[in-house]
This record gives structure tokens, C-alpha cells and sequence, in this order.
């Protein structure tokens, strides 16, 4: 078993590192309290004392990235947990007991399906009102259906496995089968799509964030920032950029680790 | 026209990444010739480097593969220092190329005819007219009953059969001089086997066409190559006439291929006769049909009025092509499929009306040992729990008592300490060692074994048969024994039944089957069998 | 062929209408009297008496949802709470604006992936394809409005160059128009070739795998007529479904591009009424989006045998 470190998964690595350092570092400290205003140096630009500027408030611009970070962190993890752990036991079953459970769920995993997540996250907004929880869950919702196919799938394939007629051939029954040789096989593509949710988690949020019905004020997220630096684009643009900057970074990151997990993965399932 | 047609000199391939130079080279110095219209075999197990031989020719290595050195001249004519546009123009025309996958061999997005053409236009410049009479006739040559419905097909409609015939008319069509075979009928059944082999042999030798076939199969290279040369792991170690190489062996690796070929038992066991442990009365089994728009499609039957016994200590073989039902048939024994009709009865009860209890006796009692040893193992889990699940059921093993058996299990097959290894550590001959610890741990008194050596390289088959044996000396359970391959039967089972379609169509002990066939399908599997032919050829 | 063209329109119906009735459900689960939150708390008492009979609100759940498919499929979706326009008519005016950008975006997009993803898979391993793997992943990581921000930024205020903000039809001035919607065009282009090059370069490489491509060089045909008549024609398949999911959920996702560059769009529209509690229009808004994906997505089935005819037999 070789293991090839492209220098692709250590660039995903650092950044992934990096982000969460900060997300830690800002529990205990931040170079100024986030949501301390200051309107004796309103929109500073860039300098030794704000690194990342600061805004119409005063407020630094890396202390609430900092925040921000976290939230968002916490938020797409969060959507990333509750969206795996529903989206394994119901693609679990689906594809292993089949018959009319599978169609039947099928038929509602397409419905949903034919929203396009961000409405239907929106919609869900709406209904059930601005809150954290409310948040993951409408952004969990958009998302499961995709898990709960590639679940299936996999399950399905594995089904044909000659090893799981071996345990039927010793004796073993339905739920040890499904537990001990299906469930493991399914877990690596899972892995992967975990990590690719991770990222369209906090891209959705920074959307949502961005268009005024995701994380409400005046907690900072780096979707919201973006959002309340469009008035000063002119005259402050660092506004603009340090924000979309983390986001960015941050998204690149996941992926290119997401990618080495699952180049990692692959050559060791099949002979 | 004087002088070898093929010449290939000292031929060394290597892997393009950077740690190659310290690994051994995939080919390494090889160097055989071709007459005009000869035909010459290139034989060798898996990692012998053959596949690599066969694609040098036409450049057709694979990324991260390359040709290290050596020469190739084709009727004079150099080939490894060609510019692309030089060695296209040998391709197709001079040297065709037929391929083992007949169902990733031609392009599923285009028509049988747009694939036909393809060649001939780029070749010939014909035009269409002449083009599509070519290829009617080439398909019509190559016995494909309705060539013009077939030009307007695609690839998915046809069987693999059928798809090496069209591939072999591809080719033929441009009248190369030299037709390189990689593996053409390794994916095919006994039958097809047989029809592809001498539709090709047939169609070579009308057109002068010299044969260069790259296969593991000796049957094959006794039947049909005048000329043989042997690879081991990259490595020519023996080379000439046929009859010579494979009637007195010089190398004793050639010696070990040549032996491994299965062959008639000497002794016979004789069996005690007692009752019979197994026995299947009128089975009928389907498959359920495709469900169309609204309504569940009809059933197929697969397995129909099956009487077989088995009896106790008994090996009984059950052969047949793919789709005969074989397979089906083991599964229903062990009760994995369920019967539409009939019975099977084992040890005087029958399995439809065993209760709970009888049931998981049953599964104790009833092993099976499965044909793809890379896929009948869990990736994840070790072998040690993967030998002793069977025991986990049964109540009156203890955990400790189920550790020690599971180490007697391994030591049996000679893979004692495996306990704790993964399977992707191990080779495909020892995972199959494993599925074989894995059915007799539970000392069962019935074996089904579902292709169990079909897999696998032959050197390591007869090693995995003779061991088969051995435990089955040793533990005395009885056996169905199932395997498309006659050799292996021969080789290994008191009884016999032969089936086709879903049906018995021959039965009776394996010699007098063998010596004196009754059905006609018995006597065309009988001669499309390689292996015997070869068996014969190296007995004398 | 036909079969498979009846089976898959089949197939879509049962989706439509638990589409339907998830739509007619969704606005019930807010807590209260429907006409109530559609007009707001502080609503005239008569107005929400009429809405109130409108919408049957004092029949019995199945008959006010036929009631409301019956006024669907007559086309009427209700009237705007905030504007009072009927809501079906403001929907397709903002259709027409985004389907526009979309579909110009997402053929530009698809083909620079066709492109790209081929040459890449091609000269596979080399500085080519490092190249073309790199930008791709980059750009996959970078948020679309982020991306529009900065291009407004560059373009737009720095530059000059073009007009950031506002829309003009196109039926009023041609060159106006197509200067309004360069930079949302751009930003949109940019965003989705990452994700389809990178599809289409991978299962480019898994094509090349297969033995019929080695069998058409066998035949001694060129790398082009090769990669043109027996690669492309299969590697597309994948890429063509995940050019219809895109274009499916880029009707949502192009609400934060409307936003920035202040385009009247559909998506837009959504994210207005659901601030403005608009009920009767996010109502519409699901209802059509989601059948367009639906429509969409057939669309990619139907034509998938083009690329793949093996699907009409399965």
C-alpha cells in the first residue's frame, strides 16, 4: 500500500490546518473584539494596526473574519453531520432492503431533488425563520438527497459482492450482514462526498449569508461582510476582497484535500 | 518472398516511472520470428509480459509503459524508429489486431457498419458502395446471419461471440499479412471459444494470414500453434515446434505449465455406496423477468426438471456453458434461491419444509466456496474472522475452541498465521486457499463449489485442485462441483451431469461420459476442450 | 427508442405532483391562518374574508389543493401580494432574463470544458494538462459572487469599461443590453467550466482506458479522427447530465449574481419576495423552477442516446 503525497493534498492540508489554527486561536483571542465598533477609524485601510483594513464601523476586518470562521465552520459542519448520519441509515436501507421502500423513497429523493438547493434552502428560510438551527437544517435538507443517492449506490453495488452472500452462506443475518461488511465498503465514496459537502456547506451559507436570509446580524460571516461592503466598493474595496479571500482559500482547500482522500481511497478497494 | 515476415530481436519494455530502473523490466531480451501465413503462440501466465510483447509491435504500449530497447522488423521493414504517421499507415493494413474484451472492444456510440468502414476508408479510399459489399461479405465469412441488420446495429445487441466475429472481420477486411490475437477467446465460453478459434484459423490460412497468438491457455497453443514460445515473469525461457516444446519440456517452468494442465485421475477413489446426502427431484427455478411500464415481466425460467443426487463422500461435477443453469442450480441446493418446482432434500429432509432450527444446521452442515477470490472476501476485515464466520452460529463452539479451528483451517490450506492479514496483502491463489478454509472450518458434509479454480493462473489451479482433493480425502464431505471446464472434471469427479439450457442433458460416472458420449452436446463441449488435446499431446 | 421516450415522461409525472403538493404544503406549515400571513398581520378585515373564500380556506384540505391545481393548470398562480400583478406573468418577464444569461453561460462554459477537457486528458500528465487542472481547481474554489463582486470592481468602477449596474430589455436597445449582461455572462461562464472541465477530462481518461480506443489506433487511425469519433462521443455522456443538473440548479444559484449586478431576475424575485413575505410568489417561484428543472433534466435524457445507445435497451 504506497501512499502518494501529491503536493496538491499538502497545499490542502496547510490551508485546511490553517483555517482551523485560526478557528482555535480565535476562542481564546482576537486582535480586537469583533463586534467592538470604533467610529473614530471608520473603513481604515490595510495597515500595521488592521491587517485586513476595517469597516464602516470600525470594526477590524480579520477579527470578524476570525469569528467568522468559526461560524461558518461550525454551521457547515453541523449541516455536514446531521446530512452523513440521516443520509447513511436511509441509504442504508434503500438500498439494501429495496422493493417498495426503495421506490417510495426514491420518488421523494427526486422531488426534492427538483428544487435547486439554494430555493429550497430559502424556502425553508422562510417557513422557519432566521436562526442557526434553522440554517443547518434547511441547508441539511437540500443536501441529503444527493447523500442518500450516492449511499444507494454504493450499497448497490456492494450488494454484488460475493461477500455478502458468503455471510447469507454462514449463517449471518440481515442487519449483521448490512452493518459489518455493507456499511464499511459504503463508507469511502461517503468520505469523499463528506468532504465535498463541507465546502458547498459553507459556500451555500456565505450565499445565503450574502443575500441577507442566512446567518442574521450582527454576527459576522464572511457571506454577510460581503454583502454590507457592496455600498463601499469604491472607496474601501478591500472590503470586498479579504472576505471572498477566506471563503476562496478556504473552499480550495477542502477540495484539494477532498481529492487526495479519495485518490487514497480508491486503489485500495479493488485488487 | 524470403526471410521472416515478423522479426523481433532482443525486445526489453519497462515502466516509465522513475524507481524502474531498480524493479526487474516487464520484457526483458526477447527475440522470436514469424514465417509468412505461420502460426506462432506466445504463452505464459499473468506478469509474464506477453500482453507487452503483442503490443510493442504496433506501439500500442499503454502510459506508463515503454519499449527499452530492441528491434522489430516487419517484412525488412524497421518499426521502432517510425514517425507516427509512418507507423499508422502499418497499422490496420500491414499488422491487425484483435483484442480479449469483446465487450469493450468496439465503440459502443457508433454502428457495426460505421466501425467496419472506418478502416477501409482511411486504407483504400474506396468508395461507399464498394465499402458496404466488403463488409457484407467479410460479415457473411465470419458466419453473422443477417449482415445487413448487423450494419446498422450497434455493439450492446450482440453477444461476445458474435462481437469477436465482427471484430475478427474488422480486421480481416483490410488484408493485413499479420493477425496478432491478444487473448481473443479468454472471455468467450468453451463453445464460442471453438467457433472463434477456427473461424480465425480458417480465414488465416485462406488468405496466407500469419497468426500471432498471445494466450495462458496450452490447450490452445497444442491445438492450433505450429510454433510455441514460453514467457516467465518477462523472461523467454523456452522456445520451438509445438509438438517438441510441449511433448518433452526442457525448463522446468515449461515442465510445471505443461503438468498443470488437468488430465485424467489415475485411481479412481473407490466410493462406499450409501445413501445419498443430496437429492434434487424435478427442479424448476426462475429468474424474474424485467418489470416493464405496469406490469411485472414474465419469469424466465432458468433451471427446469433437474433430478440429481449426490452421495455422502461423493465429488459430483455439474458442467455446462454460462447460462446453462449450473450456477443457479448450486445456489438453489444450498437454499439461496428459491425452487418454483421440486424438491431438494438433504440427509432425508427437505429443505422447504425445514424449520428455524433445522435451518441454521443446515447452513453448518452445507458450505459453499466461491469462484472470484477478489471479490468473496470482505476488503475489511481480516482472515481469521472471515474463516471462522460460519462457527460464530453454532452453539456448542466456543470462542476459544472457534480460534483454534480457524487455526487448523489455515494450517490445512498451508496459510497457517494468516489470521490477522488483509486480503489485498495476499495473491489470488491464496485468497482462494482462504474461501476452501472458509467452507470446510464448519466440517460440513456438503461442499458446493462454484467455479472454484476458473480464475486463477494454471500452475496455481492444479496447486488449489490438488489441495481441494486432499481435504476432501481427508474430511470426507461430499461435493457438487461446479466449472465449465472438462479438463477439471476429468481430473476430479467420480460423477458427472451435463447440462444445457437449464436442463440435464447427460449424466453417469466422469470415464464413461467421457470415453462414450450419448448427447450431441456432450460431444461438442468434448471436442471444443483444449486442455485434453494438450493433456494428450504432452502424454506421448 | 419510443418505449424509452414514453417510460422516462412517465417517470416524471408521480415527481410533478408530489413536487405539487410539497409547494402546497410548504406555505401551510407556517403557523396561522394562511390569508392572514399572506396579507400580514395588520391586513384590512375584508380583504382577508376575500382571500379567505379565494382560496377555500374553510373547505376541506383536499379540495382547496384541487382547487389550486385547477387554477395552476389554468395558469393563473395567484396575484402578488406586494405589486398586486398576477404572479404568473412576473415570473415568465423574469424568466426571460435569466434563461437568457443562463443558457448563453452554460454553452460557453460547456464548450470551453469540451475543449479543455479533452486536450487535458489527451496530454495527460504533462504541463498542458497540470495547467488546465490547476486553473480548474481554482476556479471551483472561488465563490460566483465574490467573483462578480471583483469583476464589477476591475471592470466596472476601475476600468470603466462597462456598466455594472441596471438592465435595459433587449428589445429596446440591442447593444445596450448585451453590455449590461457581458460581465454577469462572464462571472457565470467562469464559474461552472471548472466543475465540467474537470468532469469531462476524467471521464475523457477513463474512455481512453477502454480497448475500442486502442482498437481504433490499431486500425491506424489519426489521434484526431480517434478522439473526435470514439472518445468524445462516450466521455460526454456524464458531462451531459451534469451540464442539465447545472443548468437545473443555477436557477436558484444565480439569485447572488442577480444581486450584485442588479439584475431583474428570477432569482432574484425569489429572494425578494421571501424577504418581502410574498407568499403567492415564492408559491410560483418553487413551483416553477422545479418544473423547469424537471423539463430540463428529460430533456438531458432524451438525448442522451444520441451519445450512449445502450440506455434504450435497459
Amino acid at each position: 500500500m504506497r501512499r502518494r503525497l501529491k503536493p496538491n493534498a499538502l497545499v490542502g492540508a496547510v490551508l485546511v490546518g490553517l483555517l482551523l489554527v485560526v478557528v482555535l486561536v480565535g476562542f481564546a483571542w482576537t486582535p480586537y473584539d469583533p463586534i467592538a465598533i470604533d467610529l473614530d477609524h471608520p473603513l481604515a485601510a490595510p495597515s500595521a494596526a488592521h491587517w485586513f483594513g476595517a469597516d464602516e464601523f470600525g470594526r477590524d476586518v480579520l477579527s470578524r473574519a476570525m469569528l467568522g470562521a468559526r461560524i461558518s465552520g461550525a454551521i457547515a459542519a453541523g449541516v455536514v453531520a446531521a446530512a452523513v448520519s440521516l443520509g447513511l441509515v436511509l441509504g442504508l436501507v434503500a438500498g439494501f432492503v429495496g422493493g417498495w421502500l426503495d421506490r417510495l423513497m426514491m420518488i421523494v429523493n427526486d422531488t426534492v431533488l427538483a428544487f435547486p438547493g439554494i430555493l429550497l434552502a430559502l424556502a425553508l428560510m422562510a417557513v422557519l425563520g432566521p436562526s442557526y438551527g434553522s440554517l443547518i437544517l434547511a441547508l441539511g435538507v437540500a443536501y441529503l438527497p444527493s447523500i442518500i443517492r450516492v449511499v444507494r449506490a454504493s450499497v448497490l453495488s456492494i450488494r454484488e459482492r460475493e461477500f455478502v452472500e458468503a455471510s447469507r452462506v454462514a449463517g449471518d443475518g440481515d442487519l449483521y450482514t448490512m452493518l459489518r461488511h455493507v456499511l464499511p465498503n459504503a463508507l469511502p465514496p461517503v468520505v469523499v462526498l463528506a468532504t465535498s459537502l463541507f465546502g458547498w456547506a459553507i459556500l451555500s451559507e456565505s450565499a445565503l449569508s450574502f443575500l441577507g436570509v442566512g446567518v442574521p446580524p450582527p454576527a459576522p460571516t464572511w457571506g454577510n461582510m460581503l454583502s454590507s461592503a457592496r455600498p463601499y466598493m469604491e472607496r474601501a474595496s478591500w472590503l470586498s476582497i479579504a472576505p471572498g479571500l477566506c471563503i476562496a482559500l478556504t473552499l480550495l482547500g477542502v477540495n484539494l484535500l477532498g481529492d487526495a482522500l479519495r485518490d487514497w481511497l480508491d486503489p485500495r478497494d479493488d485488487a | 518472398m524470403t526471410g521472416p515476415l515478423l522479426s523481433v530481436r532482443n525486445l526489453r519494455v519497462e515502466a516509465t516511472a522513475p524507481d524502474a530502473a531498480d524493479r526487474p523490466p516487464l520484457l526483458a531480451d526477447l527475440s522470436f520470428d514469424v514465417a509468412p501465413g505461420e502460426f506462432v503462440a506466445i504463452v505464459g501466465e499473468s506478469g509474464s509480459g506477453k500482453t507487452m510483447a503483442a503490443r510493442s509491435i504496433l506501439g500500442l504500449l499503454p502510459p506508463g509503459v515503454r519499449r527499452a530497447g530492441g528491434t522489430i522488423a516487419l517484412e525488412g521493414r524497421e518499426l521502432t524508429g517510425l514517425s507516427q504517421r509512418d507507423l499508422r499507415s502499418v497499422r490496420g493494413r500491414h499488422v491487425g489486431m484483435v483484442f480479449q474484451e469483446p465487450m469493450v472492444s468496439l465503440n459502443p456510440a457508433l454502428t457495426i457498419g460505421k466501425q467496419l468502414a472506418e478502416g477501409l476508408k482511411l486504407h483504400e479510399g474506396l468508395p461507399d458502395g464498394e465499402i458496404r459489399r466488403r463488409c457484407l461479405e467479410m460479415l457473411r465469412r465470419v458466419q453473422i446471419t443477417d449482415p445487413g441488420r448487423c450494419l446498422a446495429a450497434y455493439p450492446h445487441e450482440f453477444s461476445g461471440g458474435m462481437r469477436q466475429r465482427i471484430m475478427l472481420a474488422s480486421v480481416l477486411l483490410l488484408k493485413p499479412k499479420l493477425l496478432i490475437a491478444d487473448e481473443p477467446t479468454t472471455a468467450l465460453d468453451t463453445l464460442s471459444q471453438r467457433e472463434v478459434m477456427e473461424l480465425m484459423v480458417e480465414l488465416a490460412a485462406q488468405n496466407g494470414v500469419a497468426i500471432l497468438l498471445i494466450t495462458h491457455d496450452l490447450g490452445l497453443v497444442a491445438r492450433y500453434a505450429q510454433r510455441v514460445v514460453v514467457l516467465e515473469k518477462g523472461v523467454e525461457v523456452e522456445s520451438g515446434a509445438t509438438r517438441q516444446v510441449l511433448g518433452a519440456p526442457a525448463h522446468p517452468y515449461t515442465r510445471r505449465l505443461v503438468d498443470s494442465l488437468p488430465r485424467r485421475a489415475e485411481n479412481r477413489p473407490q466410493r462406499p455406496s450409501a445413501a445419498p446426502i443430496l437429492e434434487v427431484r424435478q427442479a424448476a427455478i426462475d429468474y424474474p423477468g424485467k418489470p416493464g411500464l405496469f406490469r411485472r415481466g414474465a419469469p424466465k425460467r432458468v433451471v427446469s426438471g433437474v433430478d440429481l443426487t449426490v452421495g455422502a463422500g461423493e465429488i459430483v461435477a455439474v458442467v455446462g456453458a454460462s447460462g446453462s443453469g449450473k450456477t443457479t442450480l448450486g445456489r438453489a441446493v444450498l437454499g439461496l434461491k428459491p425452487l418454483a418446482a421440486g424438491t431438494v432434500t438433504f440427509d432425508g429432509m427437505e429443505l422447504a419444509r425445514m424449520d428455524k432450527t433445522q435451518a441454521r444446521a443446515f447452513r453448518r452442515q452445507a458450505q459453499l466456496v466461491f469462484q472470484d477470490p477478489f471479490s468473496s472476501l470482505d476488503p475489511r476485515v481480516r482472515i481469521g474472522e472471515t474463516v471462522g464466520a460460519a462457527l460464530r452460529h453454532d452453539p456448542a463452539v466456543s470462542p476459544r475452541e472457534r480460534r483454534e479451528r480457524v487455526r487448523q483451517a489455515l494450517e490445512d490450506v498451508s496459510l497457517g498465521g494468516f489470521e490477522d492479514r488483509l486480503p489485498h496483502q495476499m495473491s489470488g491463489g491464496q485468497r482462494q486457499r482462504v474461501a476452501i478454509a472458509r467452507a470446510v472450518v464448519s466440517r460440513p458434509r456438503l461442499v458446493v463449489a462454484d467455479e472454484p479454480v476458473s480464475a486463477l493462473d494454471m500452475t496455481i489451479q492444479l496447486q488449489v485442485l490438488t489441495l481441494f482433493q486432499r481435504l476432501q480425502a481427508q474430511y470426507g464431505f461430499a461435493c457438487l462441483f461446479i466449472t465449465h471446464d472438462l479438463g477439471v472434471v476429468e481430473q476430479i469427479a467420480d460423477r458427472v451431469y451435463v447440462m444445457s439450457a437449464g436442463a440435464v442433458v447427460e449424466e453417469g460416472a466422469t470415464d464413461a461420459v467421457f470415453d462414450d458420449p450419448r448427447h450431441a452436446y456432450t460431444r461438442a463441449l468434448l471436442a471444443a476442450t483444449p486442455s485434453r488435446m494438450a493433456a494428450a499431446v504432452s502424454v506421448a | 427508442m419510443l418505449s424509452y421516450v414514453a417510460r422516462r415522461l412517465l417517470l416524471a409525472l408521480p415527481t410533478l405532483v408530489l413536487v405539487a403538493l410539497a409547494v402546497f404544503f410548504l406555505i401551510r406549515l407556517i403557523p396561522g391562518d394562511p390569508a392572514v400571513v399572506m396579507l400580514g398581520e395588520g391586513a384590512d378585515k375584508a380583504a382577508v374574508a376575500a382571500l379567505h373564500k379565494e382560496l377555500g380556506l374553510d373547505q376541506p384540505l383536499p379540495a382547496q389543493f384541487l382547487t389550486w391545481i385547477g387554477h395552476l393548470l389554468r395558469g393563473d398562480l395567484g396575484q402578488s401580494i406586494s405589486s398586486g400583478e398576477p404572479v404568473a406573468g412576473l415570473i415568465l418577464q423574469r424568466f426571460r432574463l435569466t434563461a437568457t444569461v443562463v443558457l448563453i453561460a452554460v454553452t460557453l462554459a460547456t464548450l470551453i470544458a469540451i475543449t479543455a477537457g479533452m486536450i487535458a486528458a489527451w496530454r495527460r500528465d504533462t504541463r498542458i494538462d497540470l495547467a488546465v487542472v490547476g486553473v480548474s481547481t481554482l476556479v471551483l474554489a472561488i465563490p460566483s459572487f465574490w467573483l462578480a463582486l471583483i469583476l464589477l470592481l476591475v471592470f466596472g468602477l476601475k476600468l470603466g469599461w462597462l456598466p455594472f449596474v441596471g438592465y435595459v430589455p433587449f428589445s429596446e436597445d440591442a447593444i445596450q443590453a448585451g453590455l449590461f449582461l457581458f460581465l454577469p455572462i462572464l462571472t457565470l461562464t467562469i464559474t461552472e467550466s471548472g466543475v465540467l472541465t474537470r468532469m469531462m477530462r476524467s471521464s475523457a481518461i477513463e474512455v481512453m482506458r477502454l480497448e475500442y480506443v486502442t482498437h481504433a489506433r490499431a486500425k491506424g487511425l489519426s489521434e484526431a479522427t480517434v478522439l473526435r469519433r470514439h472518445v468524445f462521443p462516450n466521455a460526454f455522456a456524464p458531462t451531459l447530465t451534469l451540464v442539465g443538473l447545472t443548468l437545473g440548479h443555477l436557477l436558484g444559484g444565480i439569485a447572488v449574481i442577480e444581486t450584485v449586478f442588479t439584475l431583474p431576475g428570477l432569482g432574484r424575485l425569489m429572494v425578494d419576495s421571501i424577504l418581502a413575505r410574498d407568499y403567492p410568489v415564492v408559491q410560483g417561484c418553487l413551483l416553477f423552477t422545479a418544473v423547469i428543472y424537471i423539463a430540463v433534466n428529460l430533456v438531458v435524457d432524451l438525448c442522451y442516446p444520441i451519445f450512449d445507445p445502450r440506455v434504450t435497451a435497459a
